[in-house]
Parts: structure tokens; sequence; C-alpha cells
């Protein structure tokens, strides 16, 4: 129901032609869409219904998610409504009430900052949060923020004396710079320098050296919704491929004829479906017992992440040249699905937990 | 030392002190990349006076083609000359002084089906850089099919009249001449006629627009042939007989692209790449060793079948072979050059991405794995169908 609904308005409102048309014109946002979203209750779909918010809860949230990997819809959706949204939920004071509320009405958007090395590795992370006086002075600098160059404000991940502190700050604090990237998948990405930016113990989300407990269920909220997202870009490319395995004619056939073809596409739709099944399992999973969804989740993220390069790859072999043109939009879902791959964790990664977590 | 040794020995001698005084020392970084190469032709500007004299040094041994014949410009050497030429050549990292679709493709088949005069006419200035030529194969009808070309060339007595047009021709717009599959007789079974034909790209009636490729760049183009008048012995090998011409100018495009593969991208070994990225992703890990065990053997049997053939001869239909496992192998590696590279190489500026990209139409120029695929079933296999 929900997915139908989005389907429909995103075939209309943000195809793929969306993304090409922003990247044509040099951006990375469109809030008039956002704003859009916002009012059909997909900003506040993890928001409490007391503050605005739908509460559809995750499994909503990933359906969304599936249904804007499926056409490459460029939006905060991942990074506010999704990550964000959850770990303020984690506090129950009225600051994050409100903020949640200017999430659900999508007044705000927020992007995360971790990343410091070239892999996701929360635990490494080198920024220093000097505590002065009832404060903090952050420096250090934050790579791959994805976002982070449209956001209104950032979660930022620093370490204190005793651990690791979530921070929640303007975006356009004093001494932070933030740095655009030319990402080649056209979305938004910064690299942002703290130098001496002051945060007040109000900025910690949570409690001073524990920034997990309000990270963690934002993470696996996050890796759940990106891992829907590649499992809706596997099927978006798929189908483009079908299509053109009915469309192309060589040697008198249409190419879907040919046998060594058909098999490949089959396969595909196999892999497909099973990563759906991983897909839905996390966002019922993050649902139902979410302190025992990490397995779920990092199994649904290394599915969609192997699934989704598939996906593309078969997709730009079998269009042949046409696939390796700007002008067809294959090659927008192969470049998507690449940053996909590497975002919160990639397939190394998350194989890695679900290893653990069998034991190995 | 037999004879042959010493004299093998003798070349080596010779050749390594004429690299090591002739290279420039810009020129021995072992560059591979589109910025790097040499294309030459009428339109080429050097990137640097290193390239300038590295080729002109070269040219004046027969060193860009070191296995044609001297006459045509070539260094004349044999087959275990020619490997110690590329082992000299590596051992100082030095660049390849001229690249092109003339050495490569036209030059073979010339070599095999050109006259006399047309080898005198063509050869040399291929070898010199001094024509850069591209080849005007597939059309919107013809990829995977490609004897089903509909562009054609109507015999008009001294001349012939093209008509048609050509897409996914690469560097079109910046060659000098072009080398065309063009339909000469419309009535004939499909492979019997066409003929193959050498076409000025100055000629009035051929205009180009290139197409942009998903990497950003845009090096190939369609091509459009307007009532161009070709003078009548611009065809090589028999007329109606092109396909003979184009398959085996095909076996020698296979074996460059495979061969390619090992350089292309970064050029750099993956040991190198996984251990600068500091990686500890096990999984990462034992798909680069795989990877690297599989490229020791592709390249192995690279050498293999060169040494097989007689001299200036191609693979034939193994071609096929080590073009499927040259780029299905190249875009494997390419792949782990990225996830080496994490968020860092998602950015356009870092320089991986393009080539990354770029190494997804290995598998598709030159004919697709899935073609070569079936080449092996029936042509090698002899399997039904
Ligand atoms: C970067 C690049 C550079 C190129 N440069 C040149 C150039 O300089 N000159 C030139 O002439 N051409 C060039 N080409 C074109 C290239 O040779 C063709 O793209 C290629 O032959 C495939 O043809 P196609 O694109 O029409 O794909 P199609 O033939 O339509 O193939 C589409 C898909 O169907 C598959 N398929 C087709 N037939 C069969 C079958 N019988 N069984 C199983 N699968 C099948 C193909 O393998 C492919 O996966 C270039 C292409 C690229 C990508």
């Amino acid at each position: 129901m929900l997915a139908d609904a989005a389907r429909g308005f995103l075939d209309q409102a943000a195809p793929v032609a969306h993304l090409r048309g922003l990247r044509d014109a040099g951006q990375t946002q469109d809030r008039a869409l956002w704003s859009e979203m916002a009012a059909m209750g997909w900003a506040g779909v993890l928001v409490p219904e007391d503050a605005g918010g739908s509460d559809m809860g995750h499994a909503a949230a990933c359906a969304l998610a599936g249904e804007m990997g499926r056409t490459l819809v460029t939006s905060p959706f991942l990074s506010t409504a999704v990550i964000a949204a959850t770990a303020l939920r984690q506090v129950s004071d009225a600051r994050a009430a409100q903020s949640l509320a200017r999430i659900a009405r999508g007044e705000v958007t927020y992007a995360l900052a971790i990343d410091e090395g070239a892999k996701f590795d929360p635990e490494a992370t080198q920024m220093q949060a000097r505590a002065e006086g009832n404060g903090f002075r952050l420096t250090g600098e934050k790579r791959f923020v994805v976002d982070g160059a449209n956001a209104d404000r950032l979660l930022v991940l620093a370490r204190t004396d005793g651990g690791l502190t979530l921070f929640e700050i303007p975006a356009d604090r004093d001494g932070i710079t933030r740095e655009a990237q030319a990402m080649i998948d056209s979305r938004d990405a910064a690299r942002i320098t703290l130098a001496d930016v002051i945060a007040t113990g109000e900025d910690v989300l949570g409690q001073v050296d524990d920034a997990m407990t309000v990270l963690a269920p934002a993470l696996r909220a996050g890796q759940a919704a990106l891992a829907a997202e590649m499992a809706g870009l596997a099927a978006g490319a798929f189908g483009m491929t079908v299509e053109y395995l009915k469309e192309r004619k060589q040697f008198g056939v249409p190419i879907g004829a040919f046998q060594a073809l058909q098999h490949r596409a089959a396969h595909l739709w196999c892999e497909c479906e099973v990563t759906a099944s991983a897909v839905l399992n996390a966002g019922r999973m993050l649902d139902e017992d979410p302190a025992n969804a990490a397995m779920a989740v990092s199994l649904a993220k290394a599915r969609a992440t192997d699934t989704a390069q598939r996906a593309v790859q078969e997709g730009v072999q079998m269009h042949g040249g046409i696939g390796m043109t700007d002008a067809f939009d294959m090659g927008f879902y192969m470049k998507r699905a690449r940053v996909a791959a590497e975002w919160l964790g990639d397939y190394g990664y998350h194989a890695n937990i679900v290893a653990q977590a069998r034991g190995f | 030392m037999p004879e042959e040794d010493k004299a093998l020995a003798a070349f080596r001698d010779e050749l390594r002190s004429w690299l090591e005084a002739n290279c420039p020392a810009d020129m021995r970084d072992g560059r591979n990349d589109e910025a790097s190469i040499c294309w030459g032709g009428k339109n080429w500007t050097f990137a640097s006076e290193a390239q300038r004299t590295w080729l002109q040094r070269c040219v004046s041994k027969g060193y860009t083609v070191p296995t044609w014949p001297i006459e045509y410009g070539g260094a004349g050497l044999s087959r275990d000359q020619e490997k110690v030429f590329h082992q000299e050549m590596r051992r100082l990292n030095a660049r390849y002084p001229l690249q092109s679709f003339g050495i490569w493709m036209l030059g073979p088949a010339l070599l095999h089906f050109g006259t006399h005069e047309q080898k005198l006419h063509y050869l040399p200035p291929i070898a010199r850089g001094e024509i850069r030529w591209c080849q005007g194969y597939s059309e919107p009808g013809a990829g995977s099919d490609l004897a089903n070309v509909q562009s054609r060339a109507e015999d008009k007595g001294d001349h012939w009249l093209v008509n048609g047009q050509k897409i996914w021709t690469s560097y079109a717009d910046q060659a000098d001449w072009i080398f065309a599959l063009l339909r000469t007789d419309r009535e004939a079974p499909k492979h019997k006629g066409i003929s193959f034909i050498l076409l000025d790209m100055t000629s009035p009636g051929v205009t180009t627009r290139p197409i942009k490729l998903i990497s950003g760049a845009s090096p190939f183009c369609e091509t459009f042939f307007d009532n161009v008048e070709v003078p009548r012995e611009q065809v090589v090998g028999e007329v109606n007989r092109g396909w003979d011409v184009a398959k085996y100018l095909l076996t020698h495009e296979r074996e460059m692209i495979s061969a390619a593969g090992g350089t292309m991208g970064s050029g750099r070994a993956l040991g190198a790449v996984l251990a600068e990225s500091g990686s500890t992703d096990t999984i990462l890990r034992a798909d680069a060793m795989r990877a690297e065990v599989d490229g020791l053997a592709v390249a192995l049997t690279l050498e293999r079948y060169k040494d097989q053939a007689e001299a200036g001869q191609g693979a034939g239909d193994a071609s096929a072979m080590l073009k499927y496992m040259g780029t299905e192998l190249n875009k494997r590696r390419l792949e782990l050059v990225m996830a080496a590279g994490g968020s860092d190489a998602l950015v356009w500026e870092d320089g991986r991405a393009p080539n990354w990209l770029r190494t997804k139409a290995n598998s598709i120029e030159g004919g697709t794995s899935e073609v070569m695929l079936s080449i092996i079933s029936k042509r090698v296999l002899g399997l039904p169908g």
C-alpha cells in the first residue's frame, strides 16, 4: 500500500530524469520535493505521533527507501528521517521532541558525520572534543559526510576523555568549514573540518562518553534503510534490463531470446528475491526486537550491496554500447550502487558482523 | 651459449643502452592512462616536449611498431626480439611511444590483406604517428550482429558513393581516417556483401557527433556518411570479401584489448593497492589474491599464444578466449581498486572512478563477452547451433 502510493508519486515527481536534471544544473538537493515528501508523512515516518510524526516504523521506512532507490531519488530521507530521527528518539527530553517535530514538518535536515578514513569505522574516530569549562572544543576532519553540504544540522561523533560522544550542532556554527565533494553519484557528500568548534553540554545527544546508546540504533536504522534503497536500486536496474532484453533486436530476434541472457536475467531475479527477504527481515526486526536486530541489519546491507553491484554490472553488460553512455540511465544506477556500497559499512564490514554473530 | 642466444643477448645489450640513452626521464613512469597516451595524428598536440622527443626517437628506430617490416616503418624484430624489447621497455618503466588503432588493428590487417602499394602508402604514416585511424564497424542495428551493417558503398565506376551511419566510433572526432565496413552488395547473403573500405575523414559528407560516456568523457561518436565519394582503390582485400578482413582485424583488436587489461586503470599490482589502503578486510584480501593469481595466469596465456602464433599473425579464434578472460579479469581488478579506495575513490577528482567505469566497456567493445563465448563454443569446441 505505502510502497504503491510512493511509487506512484515518485514515478511522477522524481524519476531518474530528476536526478539527471539536478546534476546538469550543478545541484544536489531539491528542497521543494522534500517538502512534498514531508507533507505525505515521509519525513516523520519514524517520529512519534505526539511530536507530529506518522510513526509508521522501520519496515515502512524501508519500504519508502526501497521505492526511492528504484528511481534514484535524491532526498535527505535517510540522513534526516531515518538516522537523525532514530538518534533523537533515543533521548527523551523536550529538546529532542522539538527537533523530531521539526524533522516531521520537513523544516530541518541532518547529516551524520562519522567517517575520518576511507572506510566506515566509528570506533576509529579520532576527532577530539576537548573538555573546556562546561563544554567542549571540537577539532578534526570528517569525510564522506553524506548530505553534509546541504544539511542544516550535523550529528558529529568525537572522542572525549572516557570514550565517544555524539554532538548535535548546527552546520553553520563558528569554526565549521564544509567542502562539497563532486561525487560520482551526483549526490551530496562533504568534507567537513571543525576547528575549535565550541559545543555545550546541551549539544551532547545522550550521555558524554556514551555515543553508542544513541548512535547504534540510528546506524542500524540507516543501514537497514540503505539496504532497502539498494535493493530498490537493483530492482530498478533489473527492470530496465529486462525491458531492454525484450526490445533490442540482434540477429533478427530480441536479445532476450538468447538463452545465455535469459539465464543470467533469471539468476539476477533469484538474487533480488533472496535479498528482498533479508531487507524485509531487517525492517521487521528493527520494529519488533530492536535489541537483537544487528545481525539482520548487516545481513540485509551485505546482501543488498552484493545484489545491487551485480544488477548494475549485468545491466550495463546486457545493454551493450548504449549502457556505457551518459544519455542512458544505467550509468546513474552503477555509480549510485558504488557509493551506497561504501556508505555506513561495505560488504566486508557487514559480512564480518554476520560471521561473528554466527560464531565464526 | 649457442649462436642464436648470443645474437639475442647482443640485441638486448644494444637495445638497453639505446633505451637508457634515448628514453626521456619523464617517459619512464610507465603511465598508460588517457592523459599520458600519445595517439598521434594530424590533430595531435603533444602533452610535453618529452612525449614528442620520445616518439621521434622511436620512429627513427622503428620502435613504434617493432615487429613490422623495416620498409613499412617497423624494426623487423623477430618474436624473440620482440619479447626482449618489451622486457627492456618494462625494465625502464618506459611508456609506449605511440598507441593507435592503426598500430593495433588496421596495420595487421593491411600486412595480411593489403597490396604492396597499400602497405607502402598507409603503414609508414601509422608507424610515424602521422595519421590517426578510427574504426567504423558498429551501427545502431549492427552491434553483436556485425554482419548486419547497412551503411553502403555504391559502385560508381571510378569511385564509391558512401551513405549511412556508424555508432560508437571511438575518437572519430579526432581521427584523420576511418576503416569502415560497408555493404557493397545488397542481394548477397549478409556476410558476403560487405567490403572493407578506407576513408579520409575530411572528405565532404563525413560528420561526427560525440557521445558522452558514463565516466563523463566523450571519446566516442556517431559518424555519418552523406554522399561521400571514395576513390576506388581504397578497398582492402577483395570487394564483397570485407568480412574476412574484418574478422582478421578483430582477432588482433581482441588480443590488444586483452593485453591492455594488465596495465589499464591504475596499472599497479593489486598487492600494492591493498597495502596502501591499509585494509584488513579479509574478504577484500581474498578476492584480490584470487584476482592476482588469475591475472598472472592470464598474462602467461597471452604470452603462450603469442609464442605459438606465426610472426605477425594473431591467435585466431583463441583471441576470443584471451579477450574474454582478460577483460572480465580487468573489470574485477578495478572493482577491487575501488573497494580498496573506499570513500576516497568516490570523488571524481580522485581519478580512480573514471578508470573503473571505463573497464565496463572492455567486455563490450571489440565484441562482447557473450559473443566471445559463442565463438569459443561454436568455432573452438564445435558445439552445434
Ligand atoms: C567504449 C566503447 C568503444 C567502442 N568503440 C568502437 C569503435 O571504435 N568502433 C566500432 O565500430 N565500435 C565500437 N564500439 C562498439 C562495440 O563494438 C559494440 O558496442 C559491441 O559490439 C556490442 O554491440 P551493441 O552495443 O550493439 O550491443 P548488442 O549487440 O545490442 O548487445 C546487447 C547485449 O546482448 C548480448 N547479445 C547479443 N547477441 C547475443 C547472442 N547471440 N547471444 C548472447 N548474447 C547476445 C550482448 O552480448 C550484449 O550483452 C565501442 C563500444 C564501446 C562500449
